[in-house]
């Protein structure tokens, strides 16, 4: 044995032990002070949170609020793009709530693709694209609410270098005085799934389908809590506060049975250029480090998740997988999803499962769900469509849960 | 002695002056006293980084190189490395606080800046994306999801292939239903301030160093766009 060797018992000892952190060392820097600072000064408009809203504690314990309604839904160009039943859910969630809130289409998407993928842009540019949302969303009124992971981290990252940046702070009103837009920013940026964690109390009391018996894996999205650490959500109740508390409260106060693995840390394999253009990388890392490793250890009958690319590239990875005899065949979706789904949302109408690729047809008959019926129904939907006696599907034939309470 | 000029460089045909004008057009860049605070050599990011587990990249040895400001050796990741960083920024677990996958962005911001042949390679195949973001401020639309694009997607690309249209109209909510060209039907006014962006921050040039026909295509149709705001 060489003087290095350390027993795979002691280092699962090692890990078993908590790790203890003295809270009164956490940081404590609270980007609003400077935000509120520089609308004293006339540079810019902070837009409040609206009431109602539910304060949460994030990583180092400041505590961040969360709008209830009152929002303005800044949608993600994957999500409605390529999983439509992601964005459909969120919506649906909040008519089975009948809370206010406003689908815009004066919204561009962040155009954080171009940042990151291909770095055909500049900070300015990025800022610029995420104030004039910003504006768009305080000329109506309502609150940012963003759908996408890579937006909430990208504008997080963003608002921190228009408040640190006096240079970059003067061109950007200089562009938007050109548009007749002031210059907004939210007191806190929102991502849907803080929404959605902070309702999932309400969700799980409209709960009409049983996922007791399900066992769940999350994959915690990376742009949510690694860029700007300090502005996720974590709860000493959920693992610990050693992981962020999204998608698994939700899941929890499902009754879901989340099971760990041993590579929640790592990324999904999207790489934004990666996804497009070099996808050789992109579904060996979702196969060989994230579902094959999940199917391994625990075995769960779904992957939820709470980002665009993450649902994209984890379930579209594994078709290819499949044909190299690997380990795979957990269908993924979204935390939304499984909310709409719990509370007996349409699996076509609103869920939009016919966009997903990894057989999620297990999953359904685990939980009861008689997909086929719905299936005959939206292909008369589809049928009625096409005939032209429909002009396409609409909240009335969505909104109805297919299971309601006795 | 200096050591850095004494080392055998593999770029040895680009003048090192060349190679530090693209150094300091990334350290003068006013996020990168964000990014980097110098670095412990730990590794921490290596073990937390995709790529470094299917590339030989490291995204300690960005953070190094830059630290030690040895300019040879960041010439060459900027041509070698660069494009195989994931962007997920797990590496910003780093204990110094810094930010290698945002040093990446700031070198491949320069890269393409700068028009390097690699990175103008790299991103062939790459013009539809850029095309949709800037014209349709979408990154992506129903109608890029194409099976000879997405084989490996299996045959589930082919059956939305042919469904597109009615599976696009089958969506409940007013802002998706029936929009196959892009994510969300967006405001003529929305697209006019965006391309407006494009043109006051130079955005529209750096698309000129990576793709000369891709950018007279965007120049034609924004230009048309705003000189008929400005007739109306
Ligand atoms: S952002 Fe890039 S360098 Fe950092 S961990 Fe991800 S892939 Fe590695
Ligand atoms: S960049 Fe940070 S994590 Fe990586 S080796 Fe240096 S100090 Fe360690």
């Amino acid at each position: 044995m060489s003087a290095g060797f350390v027993p795979v018992e002691e280092i699962l000892d090692r890990k078993s032990r908590p790790v203890l952190r003295d809270p009164r060392e956490a940081p404590t820097h609270d980007l609003r002070e400077e935000l509120f600072e520089l609308e004293a000064k006339g540079e810019l408009i902070v837009m409040r949170v609206p009431e109602p809203y539910v304060e949460v504690t994030t990583k180092f314990g400041r505590k961040k609020k969360i709008p209830i309604e009152h929002t303005w839904h800044h949608k993600s160009c994957g999500q409605c793009g390529h999983i439509p039943g992601y964005s459909a859910s969120i919506f649906w969630l909040h008519r089975q709530f009948g809370l206010d809130f406003l689908d815009p289409t004066d919204q561009t998407s962040c155009t954080g693709w171009n940042y990151y993928a291909s770095a055909t842009s500049n900070a300015v540019a990025q800022l610029a694209v995420m104030s004039r949302n910003f504006a768009a969303a305080y000329e109506t009124g309502y609150f940012p609410l963003i759908h996408c992971g890579t937006s909430y981290g990208h504008y997080k990252e963003a608002r921190e270098q228009l408040i640190h940046h006096k240079e970059m702070r003067d061109e950007v009103r200089r562009i938007l005085d050109k548009l007749g837009k002031p210059l907004v920013v939210p007191e806190e940026i929102v991502h849907y799934s803080e929404w959605v964690h902070v309702m999932r109390h309400r969700i799980a009391e409209r709960k009409v389908i049983d996922m007791s018996h399900l066992t769940a894996c999350v994959h915690p999205a990376c742009h949510y809590y690694k860029i700007v650490v300090e502005d996720a959500i974590y709860d000493p109740d959920i693992y610990g506060a050693q992981r962020t508390a999204t998608v698994t409260g939700l899941l929890t106060a499902l009754d879901i049975n989340v099971a760990d693995y041993s590579t929640w840390f790592d990324c999904c394999g999207f790489g934004f250029r990666h996804v497009l253009v070099q996808r050789d990388f992109t579904r060996s890392f979702a196969v060989l480090r994230k579902i094959e490793v999940m199917k391994n250890e625990v075995d769960p009958d779904m992957v939820v998740t709470h980002d665009t690319g993450c649902v994209t590239t984890l379930d579209k990875s594994q078709f290819a997988a499949k044909a190299h005899n690997r380990k795979v065949g957990v269908p993924v979706l979204s935390d939304a999803q499984v909310a709409a789904m719990a509370m007996g949302a349409h699996p076509f109408r609103v869920l939009q499962l016919h966009w997903h690729s990894t057989d999620w047809r297990p999953l359904m008959e685990k939980l009861g769900i008689d997909w086929q019926r719905y299936w005959e129904e939206f292909q008369e939907d589809l049928d009625a469509i096409r005939r032209g006696e429909k002009p396409g599907l609409t909240w009335e034939d969505a909104d109805q849960p297919i299971v309601t309470v006795a | 002695m200096d050591w850095v000029s004494t080392k055998a460089t593999k770029y040895a045909d680009v003048p090192y002056e060349e190679k530090l004008r693209l150094f300091l057009e990334v350290k003068n860049d006013p996020r990168y006293e964000d990014y980097l605070y110098g670095c412990y050599e730990c590794g921490i990011c290596v073990s937390a980084c995709p790529s470094a587990r299917f590339y030989d990249y490291s995204p300690r040895v960005i953070a190094q190189t830059m630290a030690r400001e040895d300019v040879d050796r960041f010439y060459e990741i900027m041509v070698e490395d660069i494009w195989n960083c994931a962007q997920c920024f797990s590496c910003v677990r780093c204990p110094r606080q810094n930010n290698p996958g945002g040093l990446v962005t700031l070198i491949r911001e320069v890269a393409v800046r700068n028009g390097l042949k690699e990175a103008r390679d790299v991103l062939q195949g790459y013009s539809r994306v850029i095309y949709k973001v800037m014209l349709k401020g979408n990154q992506v639309s129903p109608d890029m999801l194409q099976p000879d694009f997405f084989p490996d997607w299996g045959p589930w690309v082919r059956e939305f292939s042919a469904n597109m249209d009615v599976w696009r109209q089958a969506i409940p909510a007013d802002t998706m239903r029936g929009v196959t060209d892009a994510a969300w039907r967006t405001d003529e006014k929305t697209l006019r301030e965006l391309y407006t962006i494009w043109f006051e921050t130079n955005n529209i040039d750096i698309v000129r160093e990576v793709d000369e026909g891709l950018y007279e295509l965007l120049l034609d149709v924004m230009e048309e766009v705003l000189e008929e705001e400005e007739v109306a």
